[in-house]
């Protein structure tokens, strides 16, 4: 029975459209995080990689699929063909094809130990060492030498090496900033430590990219990369002070409502008795018998100067929120309003709090700069 | 009912009908190995429609940004099912069905070694799946993955104090157990292979004229024997420290959570092999028959099957190259991993050549042989750029990764798998397969799996995480994601097609001659579908293709080819 015969070759053809397509995408495809869009060394040497990769796979792709389709093109069963020749095979191609892809796997496999060696290399110079510590489900993050302690946003100075010791002590997550470096699992009991360098400042996505529960896809955060390094060192100087008193009474209602509610999880500097910021977690929070120093909501000192709520699900926009005016777009209002509607199954137990007293809560906690 | 008359007709003796005669009783209580693989192959298409629900349920979720299809938890749920289904329930008593259906008849046997062993081994392949299913009635189907980390798949007692939320409930309880009685029914599915292998070929079929698939087959079954105990182990330390206060796992208390990676991959990644390596043996035997063409290379497609085999143990760790492991571990497994490609890529060259200068027939099995050919080059390459570490870094845990092994194990085993049922159907119902439908479904299927899977490499070099619920709609996935979504659905239609070609064909599909492709191996040279006992006579071989040899005497393969 003879069949259409250029039938075979379309799958191939469609493949070529679907890159041709899929490249405009790639194009019109606006701010993603892309890793092919990189801000610094890891990351560029990381796309450099995947460039390399694609001629070569491309190249492959070509000749094999070429073949394949020139196959089905020229060897179709015609009424006058006559009889295929019966090769059982052949040696010496046999060498050939071995030998040849062993090569190329050979070159491919000293880019990917160099590459290997280099991503893993130690900075040199000025670093800046900063603690990430995987919650479910957002990143706390602790500078050790100014003991200042952050949630949703990692602020580095340009052009300096930062070095991320990775803590978790609950289950694994991964740290990846696909636009300053590739993952590095944040594994319960291990040290691992993920460096990395922002080239230019600016705002840029980080994700957990370990399956880590339910609210697995709500876990981003923000690497703010400062204009300059003074910057960076004026906001660690901001950090390390006490929370701002209440300006007005709103705002003072407000900090009696977090008093009166939420000290077991969240501290304020200044405000929650014997409080004096968090301390390294990866001293206070590892012991499961003891575990004092280790409050498990983000500390609230200055939350009013972070960019995102409650591990990037909503974005902190202090301008819908401001004091008197309507709160309606006000993300923090949304969350404090209902918190398991926001991210279903997220640790923030909180009473229905009524509408005046969210108004002071949002006063009070944007005050916090 | 059979009705004896005795003497001059005034008694008559009714024999009972035994349960073990009646139709439903048949198939009950058979060992008969071409009913058991029918079994194994109807219930491994069932549960590849309960897991292409679960992807569609996932794909409609992802469509738009914030879906609201499923609620997270179920989404979860819905993900690791769809991976257990389809990898422990879909293409392993698939591969075991078309094994136990095609293996004695090839290699000129009458039954498996051990046929009542063989039921066992269906019998609870049956009922590990349906527990594992049943999960969802009790809204508790398992929720940490397919690879079910640790400490997330323990207790709240084992996994710290700060993590309140590992999985108490009995979800991954439900996959231990059930994946476990899947172990035992695949186990003593190998051990069968191999026995009837080794012990059973007809006389003449020396090792080295056994086909290709079985020469998979048996390599898919010594990986199972060996891989198979690490899972089990690594299941069991698990369900002690989820309910015996055990802690290997849990870091708290001075276990390590990579344990449980390292004995997990070191049954996954060989059992990625096990899905894959009797899809090439279909293959090799699809590409000549529809070609006219012996297979090129036999040996070395052989050999680097056993070479696959030996390597698969090597490469575990390419699983966990974000997981912090020294870089000169990372070295070697990146090297390992390299190496294995070596093998693979042997074989298709090999299948080029095979259809190189042949007479290609292009019926529905050689097109899912050659959509095999084309779309495994392409799971093959980006698993190769997988290994690249530091380009691994980034994708590793992406939407790239999801690309990668659904183009291997959609592009690749699923496609051999309908290649595999359009081939031997003929031989397995007496019927033949409506060809238009086949073709129709064959395009549908290509350009939906390329539009389902194509962009997902673009979504996680643009960032997207993988085992994600839901995703903002300021990132950039938004039109990729409804792509992809789009793409799902016509899978589905594909599949749809070959439902309605199957129901179809069974009822009033042509009649198949025992021969219909003018095929060279053995199972070809009885009825279709074959008698009871197989054969007649038992077929004497003199080369690796007894069937073409005693169609045409004059050209044998015997008395050209020394083998």
């Amino acid at each position: 029975m003879r069949k259409p015969v250029f039938r075979g070759t379309k799958p191939l053809a469609l493949t070529g459209v679907l890159l041709a397509l899929s490249t405009i995408l790639l194009a019109a495809c606006g701010g993603s995080p892309s890793t092919l869009d990189p801000a610094g060394p890891i990351a560029g040497r990381e796309s450099n990689v995947f460039w390399l990769l694609l001629i070569i796979a491309a190249i492959i792709f070509v000749g094999v699929e070429g073949m394949l389709i020139y196959s089905i093109f020229r060897f179709r069963e015609r009424p006058d063909s006559p009889p295929a020749p019966q090769w059982h095979g052949n040696l010496k191609v046999e060498i050939i094809w071995t030998v040849l892809p062993a090569i190329l796997l050979g070159v491919i496999l000293f880019i990917t130990i160099q590459g290997l060696f280099d991503v893993a290399k130690e900075p040199e110079g000025k670093t800046v060492e900063v603690t990430a510590y995987g919650h479910q489900w957002w990143w706390e993050f602790y500078y050790p030498d100014s003991k200042i302690t952050t949630a949703d946003s990692l602020v580095v100075p340009p052009n300096t090496w930062v070095k991320v010791k990775l803590f978790s002590n609950n289950v694994i997550h991964s740290f990846w900033v696909p636009q300053l470096t590739g993952k590095t699992d944040v594994v319960p009991g291990h040290d691992n430590v993920r460096t990395f360098k922002a080239d230019k400042p600016g705002r840029y996505t980080g994700i957990c990219a370990e399956y880590c529960g339910v609210q697995h896809a709500n876990m981003r955060f923000d690497v703010v990369v400062t204009d300059n390094f003074d910057k960076f060192q004026t906001w660690q100087r901001e950090q390390q002070a006490a929370a701002a008193n209440p300006s007005s009474d709103l705002q003072a209602k407000g900090k009696q409502l977090y008093l009166d509610q939420c000290t077991t999880c969240h501290g304020i500097v200044g405000v929650l008795e014997n409080y004096t910021g968090k301390e390294d977690p990866t001293v206070q929070c590892v012991n499961p018998e003891k575990q004092n120093g280790c409050l498990i909501g983000p500390d609230l000192t200055h939350f009013g100067s972070r960019k995102l709520i409650a591990g990037g699900v909503l974005e902190n926009n202090v301008d819908q929120c401001q004091p008197g005016g309507d709160l309606s777009n006000c993300n923090l209002a949304k969350w404090l309003q209902d918190p398991q509607k926001v991210k279903p199954g997220n640790d923030m137990v909180i009473g229905q709090l009524s509408k005046d007293d969210i108004a002071a809560l949002v006063a009070y906690l944007e005050s916090l700069k | 009912m059979a009705v004896r008359t005795v003497g001059d007709g005034t008694t008559t003796v009714v024999r009972e009908k035994p349960f073990s005669e009646t139709f439903i009783g048949e198939w009950l209580t058979t060992t008969d190995h071409k009913k058991i693989g029918l079994m194994y192959m109807v219930t491994a298409f069932f549960f590849f429609l309960v897991g292409g629900m679960e992807a569609l349920l996932i794909r409609a979720q992802l469509a738009l940004p914030n879906g609201q299809v499923l609620d997270p938890e179920t989404f979860n749920q819905m993900f690791t099912m769809h991976g257990t289904t389809m990898i422990f329930l879909f293409v392993m008593p698939m591969m075991s069905g078309f094994g136990n259906y095609v293996v004695p008849l090839m290699i000129g046997a009458r039954d498996m070694a051990f046929p009542r062993m063989n039921a066992f081994g269906y019998w609870v392949l049956l009922f590990g799946g349906v527990f594992i299913e049943l999960s969802f009635l009790f809204h508790s189907a398992p929720n940490g993955g397919w690879f079910m980390y640790a400490p997330l798949s323990l207790t709240k007692d084992a996994c710290g104090v700060h993590a309140y939320k590992c999985t108490p409930g009995m979800n991954a309880d439900f996959w231990i157990l059930g994946t476990t009685m899947l172990g035992i029914s695949s186990i003593t599915g190998s051990l069968n292979f191999v026995v009837t292998m080794l012990k059973m070929r007809a006389p003449g079929m020396s090792i080295n004229r056994m086909p290709l698939f079985c020469w998979m087959i048996l390599v898919m079954s010594f990986l199972l024997l060996f891989a198979l105990p690490s899972l089990t182990a690594a299941s069991a330390l698990l369900l002690l420290d989820r309910h015996f206060g055990t802690h290997f796992y849990g870091f708290a208390y001075g276990g390590d959570p990579v344990l449980w990676q390292h004995l997990f991959w070191s049954f996954g990644h060989p059992e990625v092999y096990i899905l894959i390596l009797p899809a090439f043996g279909m293959v090799s035997e699809i590409l000549p028959v529809f070609s006219r063409k012996p297979i090129f290379g036999y040996t070395f497609i052989a050999w680097s099957g056993v070479a696959i085999g030996f390597l698969s143990f090597t490469v575990w760790a390419h699983h966990m190259f974000a997981v912090g492991l020294p870089p000169i571990a990372q070295a070697f497994f990146a090297s390992s991993t390299s190496l294995i490609a070596l093998p693979t890529a042997v074989k298709i060259f090999n299948w080029l050549a095979t259809i190189f200068k042949g007479n290609l027939r292009f019926r529905a099995p050689m097109l899912f042989a050659l959509g095999f050919v084309g779309m495994f080059l392409i799971g093959g390459l980006n698993g190769a750029a997988l290994a690249v570490v530091p380009f691994d870094y980034q994708v590793t845990d992406s939407y790239f990764v999801v690309s990668h092994i659904h183009y291997v194990l959609f592009g690749g085993s699923v496609l051999a798998i309908f290649g595999g049922i359009f081939y031997w159907f003929p031989k397995m119902t007496g019927r033949m397969m409506n060809e238009k439908l086949a073709q129709l479904q064959f395009w549908v299927l290509m350009i939906g799996l390329n539009l389902a899977f194509f962009p997902m490499h673009l979504l996680g070099l643009l960032g997207m995480p993988r085992r994600v619920y839901t995703y903002p709609a300021n990132m950039g996935w938004n039109e990729l994601n409804l792509l992809s979504t789009i793409g799902a659905f016509l899978v589905g239609v594909g599949v749809m097609i070959f439902l309605i070609n199957l129901v179809h064909s069974l009822k009033k599909g042509e009649k198949a001659p025992s021969d219909p492709w003018d095929a060279f191996t053995l199972e070809w040279d009885t009825a279709s579908p074959p008698k009871k006992y197989n054969f007649l006579t038992i077929p004497i071989v003199r080369s690796r293709r007894p069937f073409y040899d005693k169609k045409n005497p004059e050209i044998a393969d015997w008395k050209s080819v020394i083998h």
